[in-house]
Protein backbone atom coordinates (compact mmCIF):
# COMPACT_ATOMS: atom_id res chain seq x y z
CA UNK A 1 0.00 0.00 0.00
CA UNK A 2 1.11 3.46 -0.87
CA UNK A 3 -0.11 6.33 0.59
CA UNK A 4 1.42 8.96 -1.72
CA UNK A 5 1.13 11.88 -0.58
CA UNK A 6 -2.01 11.47 1.55
CA UNK A 7 -5.05 12.69 -0.46
CA UNK A 8 -6.98 13.86 2.35
CA UNK A 9 -9.23 16.48 0.44
CA UNK A 10 -9.42 14.05 -2.75
CA UNK A 11 -11.03 11.50 -1.12
CA UNK A 12 -14.21 11.91 -2.03
CA UNK A 13 -17.97 10.71 -0.35
CA UNK A 14 -17.68 8.42 2.35
CA UNK A 15 -17.04 4.22 2.24
CA UNK A 16 -20.66 4.50 3.27
CA UNK A 17 -21.86 6.99 0.93
CA UNK A 18 -20.96 4.86 -1.96
CA UNK A 19 -22.20 2.15 -0.96
CA UNK A 20 -25.56 3.16 -0.23
CA UNK A 21 -25.05 4.86 -3.86
CA UNK A 22 -24.63 1.41 -5.72
CA UNK A 23 -26.90 -0.28 -3.02
CA UNK A 24 -29.73 2.25 -4.43
CA UNK A 25 -28.65 1.80 -8.41
CA UNK A 26 -28.74 -2.13 -8.22
CA UNK A 27 -32.13 -2.23 -5.92
CA UNK A 28 -33.73 0.44 -8.51
CA UNK A 29 -32.23 -1.97 -11.58
CA UNK A 30 -33.58 -5.06 -9.54
CA UNK A 31 -36.78 -3.23 -9.09
CA UNK A 32 -37.13 -2.50 -12.99
CA UNK A 33 -36.04 -6.05 -13.93
CA UNK A 34 -38.26 -7.99 -11.94
CA UNK A 35 -41.55 -5.98 -11.83
CA UNK A 36 -41.27 -4.01 -15.31
CA UNK A 37 -38.83 -5.88 -17.48
CA UNK A 38 -37.35 -2.72 -18.11
CA UNK A 39 -33.60 -4.05 -18.26
CA UNK A 40 -34.32 -6.26 -21.36
CA UNK A 41 -32.57 -3.53 -23.46
CA UNK A 42 -29.39 -2.98 -21.73
CA UNK A 43 -29.51 -6.80 -21.12
CA UNK A 44 -28.88 -7.25 -24.84
CA UNK A 45 -26.37 -4.73 -24.99
CA UNK A 46 -24.18 -6.41 -22.44
CA UNK A 47 -25.24 -10.18 -23.67
CA UNK A 48 -23.32 -8.68 -27.30
CA UNK A 49 -20.31 -7.42 -25.01
CA UNK A 50 -19.86 -11.15 -23.81
CA UNK A 51 -20.80 -13.50 -26.32
CA UNK A 52 -16.76 -13.54 -27.40
CA UNK A 53 -15.93 -13.80 -24.25
CA UNK A 54 -18.48 -16.71 -23.46
CA UNK A 55 -17.46 -18.31 -27.15
CA UNK A 56 -13.68 -17.97 -25.67
CA UNK A 57 -14.30 -19.60 -22.46
CA UNK A 58 -16.54 -22.46 -24.43
CA UNK A 59 -13.07 -23.06 -26.70
CA UNK A 60 -10.87 -25.06 -24.44
CA UNK A 61 -14.45 -27.77 -23.83
CA UNK A 62 -15.66 -27.17 -27.44
CA UNK A 63 -11.73 -28.41 -28.63
CA UNK A 64 -11.69 -31.33 -26.39
CA UNK A 65 -14.36 -32.61 -27.50
CA UNK A 66 -13.38 -32.40 -30.67
CA UNK A 67 -9.68 -34.56 -30.30
CA UNK A 68 -12.75 -36.63 -28.03
CA UNK A 69 -14.75 -37.30 -31.13
CA UNK A 70 -11.65 -38.01 -33.38
CA UNK A 71 -10.49 -40.70 -31.53
CA UNK A 72 -13.99 -42.61 -31.28
CA UNK A 73 -13.35 -46.34 -31.98
CA UNK A 74 -14.43 -48.19 -35.38
CA UNK A 75 -16.32 -50.56 -33.63
CA UNK A 76 -18.80 -47.41 -32.16
CA UNK A 77 -18.69 -46.35 -35.27
CA UNK A 78 -20.16 -49.08 -37.14
CA UNK A 79 -22.76 -50.25 -34.20
CA UNK A 80 -24.28 -46.31 -34.64
CA UNK A 81 -24.51 -46.64 -37.81
CA UNK A 82 -26.80 -49.93 -38.27
CA UNK A 83 -28.36 -48.43 -34.95
CA UNK A 84 -29.15 -45.36 -37.21
CA UNK A 85 -30.12 -47.19 -40.33
CA UNK A 86 -32.22 -49.09 -38.44
CA UNK A 87 -34.29 -46.33 -37.03
CA UNK A 88 -33.72 -44.54 -40.25
CA UNK A 89 -35.48 -47.45 -41.58
CA UNK A 90 -38.38 -47.56 -39.48
CA UNK A 91 -39.56 -44.09 -39.58
CA UNK A 92 -38.99 -43.81 -43.37
CA UNK A 93 -42.04 -46.18 -43.02
CA UNK A 94 -44.01 -44.20 -40.64
CA UNK A 95 -43.15 -41.37 -42.50
CA UNK A 96 -44.74 -42.52 -45.92
CA UNK A 97 -47.83 -43.46 -43.61
CA UNK A 98 -47.87 -39.90 -42.28
CA UNK A 99 -47.89 -38.00 -45.57
CA UNK A 100 -51.10 -40.13 -46.31
CA UNK A 101 -52.19 -39.20 -43.32
CA UNK A 102 -51.50 -35.24 -43.39
CA UNK A 103 -53.47 -35.00 -46.60
CA UNK A 104 -56.48 -36.69 -45.26
CA UNK A 105 -55.81 -34.58 -42.08
CA UNK A 106 -56.34 -31.74 -44.23
CA UNK A 107 -58.77 -32.99 -46.36
CA UNK A 108 -60.89 -33.78 -43.17
CA UNK A 109 -60.37 -30.26 -41.65
CA UNK A 110 -61.34 -28.38 -44.72
CA UNK A 111 -64.91 -30.80 -44.55
CA UNK A 112 -65.24 -29.79 -40.92
CA UNK A 113 -64.53 -26.20 -42.02
CA UNK A 114 -61.90 -26.17 -39.11
CA UNK A 115 -58.99 -23.73 -39.38
CA UNK A 116 -55.81 -25.28 -41.03
CA UNK A 117 -52.78 -26.23 -39.19
CA UNK A 118 -50.02 -24.36 -40.50
CA UNK A 119 -46.38 -26.23 -41.09
CA UNK A 120 -43.77 -25.39 -38.84
CA UNK A 121 -40.27 -24.47 -39.46
CA UNK A 122 -37.53 -25.54 -37.44
CA UNK A 123 -34.37 -24.90 -36.59
CA UNK A 124 -31.60 -26.95 -35.09
CA UNK A 125 -29.54 -25.85 -32.48
CA UNK A 126 -27.01 -26.93 -30.15
CA UNK A 127 -27.27 -26.30 -26.32
CA UNK A 128 -24.06 -23.61 -25.68
CA UNK A 129 -24.06 -24.36 -21.54
CA UNK A 130 -26.54 -24.91 -18.56
CA UNK A 131 -27.91 -21.68 -17.28
CA UNK A 132 -25.88 -20.89 -13.67
CA UNK A 133 -28.61 -19.47 -12.10
CA UNK A 134 -29.20 -21.89 -9.37
CA UNK A 135 -32.86 -20.58 -8.67
CA UNK A 136 -33.90 -21.40 -11.96
CA UNK A 137 -33.53 -24.16 -14.55
CA UNK A 138 -32.28 -22.87 -17.88
CA UNK A 139 -30.12 -23.57 -20.68
CA UNK A 140 -28.32 -21.37 -23.72
CA UNK A 141 -28.58 -22.27 -27.42
CA UNK A 142 -26.09 -20.94 -29.95
CA UNK A 143 -28.84 -19.68 -32.03
CA UNK A 144 -30.57 -16.36 -31.59
CA UNK A 145 -32.34 -13.52 -33.32
CA UNK A 146 -30.33 -12.85 -36.41
CA UNK A 147 -31.54 -16.71 -37.59
CA UNK A 148 -34.92 -16.62 -37.08
CA UNK A 149 -35.62 -18.34 -32.89
CA UNK A 150 -38.12 -16.43 -31.45
CA UNK A 151 -39.61 -15.58 -27.73
CA UNK A 152 -42.28 -18.16 -26.82
CA UNK A 153 -41.11 -20.85 -29.50
CA UNK A 154 -41.13 -24.60 -28.16
CA UNK A 155 -38.50 -26.33 -27.99
CA UNK A 156 -37.62 -30.42 -28.20
CA UNK A 157 -35.09 -33.14 -28.62
CA UNK A 158 -35.69 -36.20 -30.07
CA UNK A 159 -37.83 -37.84 -27.36
CA UNK A 160 -39.90 -34.93 -26.91
CA UNK A 161 -40.66 -31.34 -25.21
CA UNK A 162 -37.91 -29.82 -23.34
CA UNK A 163 -38.80 -25.84 -22.81
CA UNK A 164 -39.38 -22.63 -24.81
CA UNK A 165 -37.25 -20.23 -25.75
CA UNK A 166 -38.13 -17.13 -23.10
CA UNK A 167 -35.20 -14.64 -24.30
CA UNK A 168 -33.42 -13.98 -27.16
CA UNK A 169 -30.06 -12.22 -28.00
CA UNK A 170 -28.85 -12.11 -31.30
CA UNK A 171 -26.88 -14.68 -31.84
CA UNK A 172 -27.94 -16.76 -28.64
CA UNK A 173 -31.24 -17.38 -26.44
CA UNK A 174 -32.31 -18.40 -23.62
CA UNK A 175 -34.49 -21.84 -22.90
CA UNK A 176 -36.72 -22.27 -19.70
CA UNK A 177 -36.86 -25.36 -19.11
CA UNK A 178 -39.75 -27.70 -18.45
CA UNK A 179 -38.70 -28.73 -15.37
CA UNK A 180 -38.26 -24.67 -13.86
CA UNK A 181 -40.65 -24.03 -11.36
CA UNK A 182 -41.96 -21.31 -13.25
CA UNK A 183 -42.96 -23.43 -16.23
CA UNK A 184 -46.33 -24.93 -17.42
CA UNK A 185 -47.25 -27.04 -19.56
CA UNK A 186 -50.96 -27.40 -20.88
CA UNK A 187 -50.99 -31.68 -21.61
CA UNK A 188 -53.37 -34.22 -22.30
CA UNK A 189 -53.45 -37.98 -20.99
CA UNK A 190 -52.96 -40.25 -24.68
CA UNK A 191 -54.73 -42.72 -23.10
CA UNK A 192 -58.17 -41.13 -22.53
CA UNK A 193 -57.56 -36.98 -24.17
CA UNK A 194 -58.03 -35.66 -20.09
CA UNK A 195 -56.17 -32.32 -19.80
CA UNK A 196 -53.96 -31.36 -17.67
CA UNK A 197 -51.19 -28.74 -16.59
CA UNK A 198 -48.04 -29.63 -16.01
CA UNK A 199 -45.87 -27.87 -13.82
CA UNK A 200 -42.20 -28.07 -13.55
CA UNK A 201 -41.02 -28.19 -9.87
CA UNK A 202 -37.35 -27.06 -9.84
CA UNK A 203 -34.77 -29.87 -10.51
CA UNK A 204 -34.32 -32.67 -12.71
CA UNK A 205 -36.21 -35.61 -13.69
CA UNK A 206 -39.68 -35.00 -11.80
CA UNK A 207 -42.77 -32.51 -13.07
CA UNK A 208 -45.92 -32.31 -11.27
CA UNK A 209 -49.45 -33.05 -12.43
CA UNK A 210 -51.14 -30.86 -10.55
CA UNK A 211 -54.67 -29.89 -9.98
CA UNK A 212 -56.19 -33.78 -11.02
CA UNK A 213 -58.88 -34.68 -8.19
CA UNK A 214 -58.49 -37.53 -6.55
CA UNK A 215 -60.60 -39.78 -8.55
CA UNK A 216 -58.92 -38.66 -12.01
CA UNK A 217 -58.38 -41.42 -14.55
CA UNK A 218 -54.91 -41.39 -14.44
CA UNK A 219 -52.67 -44.64 -14.33
CA UNK A 220 -49.02 -45.04 -13.45
CA UNK A 221 -47.39 -45.11 -17.10
CA UNK A 222 -49.64 -42.89 -18.69
CA UNK A 223 -48.36 -40.77 -21.67
CA UNK A 224 -48.98 -37.03 -21.61
CA UNK A 225 -48.34 -34.86 -24.72
CA UNK A 226 -48.89 -31.19 -25.36
CA UNK A 227 -51.80 -30.28 -25.78
CA UNK A 228 -51.78 -27.01 -27.90
CA UNK A 229 -54.73 -25.39 -26.41
CA UNK A 230 -51.91 -22.34 -25.27
CA UNK A 231 -51.09 -21.25 -28.78
CA UNK A 232 -47.93 -22.03 -27.62
CA UNK A 233 -46.91 -25.58 -27.65
CA UNK A 234 -47.74 -27.20 -31.05
CA UNK A 235 -50.02 -30.25 -29.70
CA UNK A 236 -49.08 -34.03 -29.96
CA UNK A 237 -45.37 -33.26 -28.55
CA UNK A 238 -44.51 -35.60 -25.87
CA UNK A 239 -43.97 -34.48 -22.73
CA UNK A 240 -43.58 -37.06 -19.70
CA UNK A 241 -44.73 -39.91 -18.69
CA UNK A 242 -46.39 -40.35 -15.44
CA UNK A 243 -44.30 -42.29 -12.89
CA UNK A 244 -46.01 -42.23 -9.22
CA UNK A 245 -49.36 -41.38 -8.08
CA UNK A 246 -50.50 -40.62 -4.24
CA UNK A 247 -54.28 -40.37 -3.80
CA UNK A 248 -55.71 -39.32 -0.24
CA UNK A 249 -58.90 -38.52 0.25
CA UNK A 250 -57.61 -36.07 2.63
CA UNK A 251 -56.72 -33.73 -0.03
CA UNK A 252 -58.47 -32.49 -2.95
CA UNK A 253 -56.30 -33.10 -5.59
CA UNK A 254 -54.13 -35.98 -6.18
CA UNK A 255 -50.40 -35.93 -5.96
CA UNK A 256 -49.52 -37.14 -9.56
CA UNK A 257 -45.37 -37.50 -10.12
CA UNK A 258 -43.86 -37.84 -13.93
CA UNK A 259 -41.18 -38.14 -15.05
CA UNK A 260 -40.11 -36.35 -18.43
CA UNK A 261 -39.90 -37.53 -21.71
CA UNK A 262 -37.00 -35.80 -22.65
CA UNK A 263 -34.14 -33.80 -21.12
CA UNK A 264 -31.19 -31.22 -21.90
CA UNK A 265 -28.81 -33.34 -19.71
CA UNK A 266 -28.96 -36.43 -22.76
CA UNK A 267 -28.07 -34.77 -25.98
CA UNK A 268 -26.43 -31.18 -27.14
CA UNK A 269 -28.86 -30.57 -30.22
CA UNK A 270 -32.29 -29.64 -29.85
CA UNK A 271 -34.96 -28.18 -32.28
CA UNK A 272 -36.72 -25.04 -31.82
CA UNK A 273 -39.69 -24.87 -33.66
CA UNK A 274 -41.29 -21.86 -34.96
CA UNK A 275 -44.23 -19.96 -33.32
CA UNK A 276 -48.18 -20.97 -34.17
CA UNK A 277 -50.44 -19.40 -35.88
CA UNK A 278 -51.70 -16.70 -33.39
CA UNK A 279 -54.75 -17.99 -31.65
CA UNK A 280 -58.03 -16.09 -32.25
CA UNK A 281 -58.60 -12.93 -30.19
CA UNK A 282 -60.14 -14.15 -26.96
CA UNK A 283 -63.58 -13.00 -26.75
CA UNK A 284 -64.14 -10.33 -23.94
CA UNK A 285 -67.37 -10.04 -22.58
CA UNK A 286 -69.12 -6.66 -22.54
CA UNK A 287 -69.50 -5.61 -19.43
CA UNK A 288 -65.61 -6.28 -18.58
CA UNK A 289 -64.79 -4.28 -22.03
CA UNK A 290 -66.71 -0.99 -20.67
CA UNK A 291 -64.73 -1.66 -16.91
CA UNK A 292 -61.71 -1.44 -19.02
CA UNK A 293 -62.07 1.36 -21.04
CA UNK A 294 -63.13 2.95 -17.59
CA UNK A 295 -60.41 2.02 -16.23
CA UNK A 296 -57.89 3.41 -19.49
CA UNK A 297 -59.99 6.41 -18.54
CA UNK A 298 -59.22 6.77 -15.21
CA UNK A 299 -55.61 6.17 -15.88
CA UNK A 300 -55.44 8.79 -18.77
CA UNK B 1 3.77 -10.45 17.85
CA UNK B 2 2.41 -12.45 14.68
CA UNK B 3 3.95 -10.95 11.53
CA UNK B 4 1.76 -10.80 8.46
CA UNK B 5 3.21 -12.65 5.66
CA UNK B 6 1.25 -10.13 3.16
CA UNK B 7 1.26 -6.50 2.31
CA UNK B 8 2.29 -5.26 5.62
CA UNK B 9 2.35 -1.92 6.21
CA UNK B 10 2.52 -1.79 10.29
CA UNK B 11 4.32 -5.25 10.96
CA UNK B 12 6.91 -4.61 8.52
CA UNK B 13 6.63 -7.08 6.19
CA UNK B 14 9.13 -10.05 4.87
CA UNK B 15 8.22 -9.42 1.34
CA UNK B 16 8.11 -6.19 -0.64
CA UNK B 17 5.67 -6.44 -3.14
CA UNK B 18 5.93 -4.23 -6.57
CA UNK B 19 3.09 -1.45 -6.93
CA UNK B 20 0.16 -3.03 -8.35
CA UNK B 21 -0.44 -1.52 -11.80
CA UNK B 22 -4.51 -0.91 -12.66
CA UNK B 23 -3.91 -2.79 -15.46
CA UNK B 24 -2.53 -5.96 -13.35
CA UNK B 25 -6.01 -5.31 -11.76
CA UNK B 26 -8.19 -5.03 -14.80
CA UNK B 27 -6.42 -8.42 -16.36
CA UNK B 28 -6.93 -10.59 -13.12
CA UNK B 29 -10.64 -9.60 -12.88
CA UNK B 30 -10.82 -9.85 -17.18
CA UNK B 31 -9.50 -13.74 -16.36
CA UNK B 32 -11.95 -13.88 -13.02
CA UNK B 33 -14.58 -13.65 -15.64
CA UNK B 34 -13.59 -15.81 -18.28
CA UNK B 35 -13.41 -18.91 -15.75
CA UNK B 36 -16.91 -17.77 -14.13
CA UNK B 37 -17.79 -18.00 -17.94
CA UNK B 38 -16.38 -21.74 -18.18
CA UNK B 39 -19.15 -23.71 -19.32
CA UNK B 40 -19.38 -25.98 -16.48
CA UNK B 41 -22.65 -28.65 -15.13
CA UNK B 42 -23.92 -30.40 -12.00
CA UNK B 43 -21.58 -31.00 -9.11
CA UNK B 44 -18.76 -29.25 -10.39
CA UNK B 45 -20.72 -25.94 -11.58
CA UNK B 46 -22.13 -26.14 -7.30
CA UNK B 47 -18.66 -26.90 -6.28
CA UNK B 48 -17.31 -24.07 -8.44
CA UNK B 49 -16.56 -20.55 -6.26
CA UNK B 50 -17.08 -17.27 -8.11
CA UNK B 51 -14.03 -15.78 -9.12
CA UNK B 52 -14.84 -12.75 -9.61
CA UNK B 53 -16.14 -12.33 -6.23
CA UNK B 54 -13.04 -13.61 -4.76
CA UNK B 55 -10.12 -11.74 -6.80
CA UNK B 56 -12.68 -8.58 -6.24
CA UNK B 57 -12.61 -9.56 -2.28
CA UNK B 58 -8.56 -10.13 -2.59
CA UNK B 59 -8.47 -6.53 -4.46
CA UNK B 60 -10.51 -4.91 -2.39
CA UNK B 61 -8.84 -6.02 0.70
CA UNK B 62 -5.39 -5.53 -0.57
CA UNK B 63 -5.04 -2.89 -2.66
CA UNK B 64 -8.65 -0.30 -0.98
CA UNK B 65 -7.20 1.95 -2.79
CA UNK B 66 -6.67 1.40 -6.60
CA UNK B 67 -10.36 -0.93 -6.71
CA UNK B 68 -13.89 0.72 -5.69
CA UNK B 69 -17.42 -0.04 -6.11
CA UNK B 70 -17.67 0.45 -9.97
CA UNK B 71 -15.82 -2.67 -10.83
CA UNK B 72 -17.65 -4.61 -8.39
CA UNK B 73 -20.89 -3.50 -10.17
CA UNK B 74 -20.14 -3.09 -13.51
CA UNK B 75 -19.11 -7.00 -13.07
CA UNK B 76 -21.75 -7.83 -11.31
CA UNK B 77 -23.63 -6.86 -14.03
CA UNK B 78 -22.38 -9.14 -16.49
CA UNK B 79 -22.76 -12.03 -14.18
CA UNK B 80 -26.15 -11.04 -14.15
CA UNK B 81 -26.60 -10.90 -18.25
CA UNK B 82 -24.46 -14.14 -18.21
CA UNK B 83 -25.96 -16.17 -16.35
CA UNK B 84 -29.73 -15.15 -16.96
CA UNK B 85 -30.74 -13.88 -13.36
CA UNK B 86 -32.14 -10.43 -12.31
CA UNK B 87 -30.93 -7.54 -13.70
CA UNK B 88 -29.16 -6.43 -10.61
CA UNK B 89 -28.75 -9.08 -8.18
CA UNK B 90 -24.93 -10.04 -8.47
CA UNK B 91 -24.06 -6.07 -8.61
CA UNK B 92 -25.95 -5.55 -5.46
CA UNK B 93 -24.25 -8.30 -3.75
CA UNK B 94 -20.59 -7.63 -4.85
CA UNK B 95 -21.25 -3.86 -3.98
CA UNK B 96 -21.75 -5.00 -0.38
CA UNK B 97 -18.84 -7.75 -0.39
CA UNK B 98 -16.67 -4.72 -1.49
CA UNK B 99 -17.51 -2.84 1.11
CA UNK B 100 -16.71 -5.22 3.50
CA UNK B 101 -13.49 -5.78 2.00
CA UNK B 102 -12.66 -2.12 1.99
CA UNK B 103 -14.11 -1.43 5.32
CA UNK B 104 -12.22 -4.59 6.90
CA UNK B 105 -8.83 -4.43 4.86
CA UNK B 106 -6.65 -3.11 7.74
CA UNK B 107 -7.98 -5.56 10.06
CA UNK B 108 -7.76 -8.50 7.49
CA UNK B 109 -4.46 -8.40 5.72
CA UNK B 110 -3.37 -8.22 9.69
CA UNK B 111 -3.74 -11.58 9.82
CA UNK B 112 -2.20 -15.12 8.84
CA UNK B 113 -3.68 -16.89 6.40
CA UNK B 114 -5.99 -19.47 7.90
CA UNK B 115 -7.39 -16.64 10.26
CA UNK B 116 -7.92 -14.77 6.74
CA UNK B 117 -9.70 -17.35 5.33
CA UNK B 118 -11.95 -16.82 8.48
CA UNK B 119 -12.90 -13.45 7.24
CA UNK B 120 -13.56 -14.17 4.12
CA UNK B 121 -15.83 -16.92 4.14
CA UNK B 122 -18.65 -14.77 6.09
CA UNK B 123 -17.89 -12.31 3.81
CA UNK B 124 -18.50 -14.64 0.29
CA UNK B 125 -21.77 -15.76 3.00
CA UNK B 126 -23.23 -12.71 3.37
CA UNK B 127 -22.44 -12.46 -0.68
CA UNK B 128 -24.73 -15.03 -1.43
CA UNK B 129 -27.25 -14.39 0.96
CA UNK B 130 -27.70 -11.43 -0.53
CA UNK B 131 -28.57 -13.25 -3.86
CA UNK B 132 -30.10 -15.09 -2.14
CA UNK B 133 -32.55 -13.05 -0.16
CA UNK B 134 -33.22 -11.24 -3.53
CA UNK B 135 -34.07 -13.95 -5.28
CA UNK B 136 -36.54 -14.68 -2.54
CA UNK B 137 -38.10 -11.60 -2.68
CA UNK B 138 -38.67 -11.96 -6.60
CA UNK B 139 -40.33 -15.80 -5.89
CA UNK B 140 -37.68 -17.85 -5.95
CA UNK B 141 -37.37 -20.78 -4.13
CA UNK B 142 -34.36 -21.77 -2.19
CA UNK B 143 -32.09 -24.84 -4.06
CA UNK B 144 -30.59 -26.22 -1.21
CA UNK B 145 -28.03 -26.28 1.12
CA UNK B 146 -25.49 -27.11 -1.51
CA UNK B 147 -26.11 -23.77 -2.85
CA UNK B 148 -23.35 -22.13 -0.07
CA UNK B 149 -20.88 -24.32 -0.88
CA UNK B 150 -19.06 -22.22 -3.45
CA UNK B 151 -18.91 -19.65 -0.34
CA UNK B 152 -16.67 -22.78 1.01
CA UNK B 153 -14.60 -23.86 -1.77
CA UNK B 154 -14.58 -20.10 -2.31
CA UNK B 155 -13.08 -19.56 0.94
CA UNK B 156 -10.64 -22.69 0.82
CA UNK B 157 -9.23 -21.30 -2.41
CA UNK B 158 -8.10 -18.08 -0.54
CA UNK B 159 -4.51 -18.86 -0.08
CA UNK B 160 -4.41 -20.33 -3.95
CA UNK B 161 -5.50 -17.30 -4.87
CA UNK B 162 -3.55 -15.08 -2.92
CA UNK B 163 -0.30 -16.98 -4.09
CA UNK B 164 -1.17 -16.75 -7.80
CA UNK B 165 -2.67 -12.90 -7.88
CA UNK B 166 1.33 -12.22 -5.89
CA UNK B 167 3.48 -13.91 -8.65
CA UNK B 168 3.84 -11.39 -10.96
CA UNK B 169 4.21 -8.49 -7.71
CA UNK B 170 7.27 -10.49 -6.81
CA UNK B 171 10.31 -7.91 -7.04
CA UNK B 172 12.94 -9.76 -9.34
CA UNK B 173 16.38 -9.72 -7.46
CA UNK B 174 18.20 -10.84 -9.93
CA UNK B 175 17.70 -7.69 -11.89
CA UNK B 176 19.17 -5.32 -9.23
CA UNK B 177 21.88 -7.41 -8.68
CA UNK B 178 23.22 -7.29 -12.59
Amino acid sequence: MEYTPPPFFRRGPSLLARLGLFVLLSLILLYADARFHYMEAIRRVVAIALYPLQQLADTPGAAASRIGNFFVSQSYLQRENDRLSHENFLHAGQLQSQQALIAENKHLRQLLELQERTEQTTTVAEILYVGRDSFTRKVIIDKGSSQGVEEGAAVVDDTGLIGQVTRTFPWTAEISLISDREQVVPAQVVRNGLRAAIFGVGYDGALDLRFMPVNADVENGDVLVTSGIDGVYPAGLPVAIVSNIERNAAYPFAKITCTPAAGANRNRQVLVLSRLAPLPEYPVAADTKKAKARKARKGG
Amino acid sequence: MMRSPMFGRLTGSEEILLPVRPLYLAVTLFVALMVNLLPLTGWVLALRPDFVALVLLYWGIFQPRKIGFMPAFLLGLAMDVADGSLFGQHALAYSVMMFAGIALHRRVSMFEMRQQILHVLPILLIMQLIVLGVRQAAGGQFPGWWYFLSSITGALLWPATDLLLKIPLRQRIGLDEA
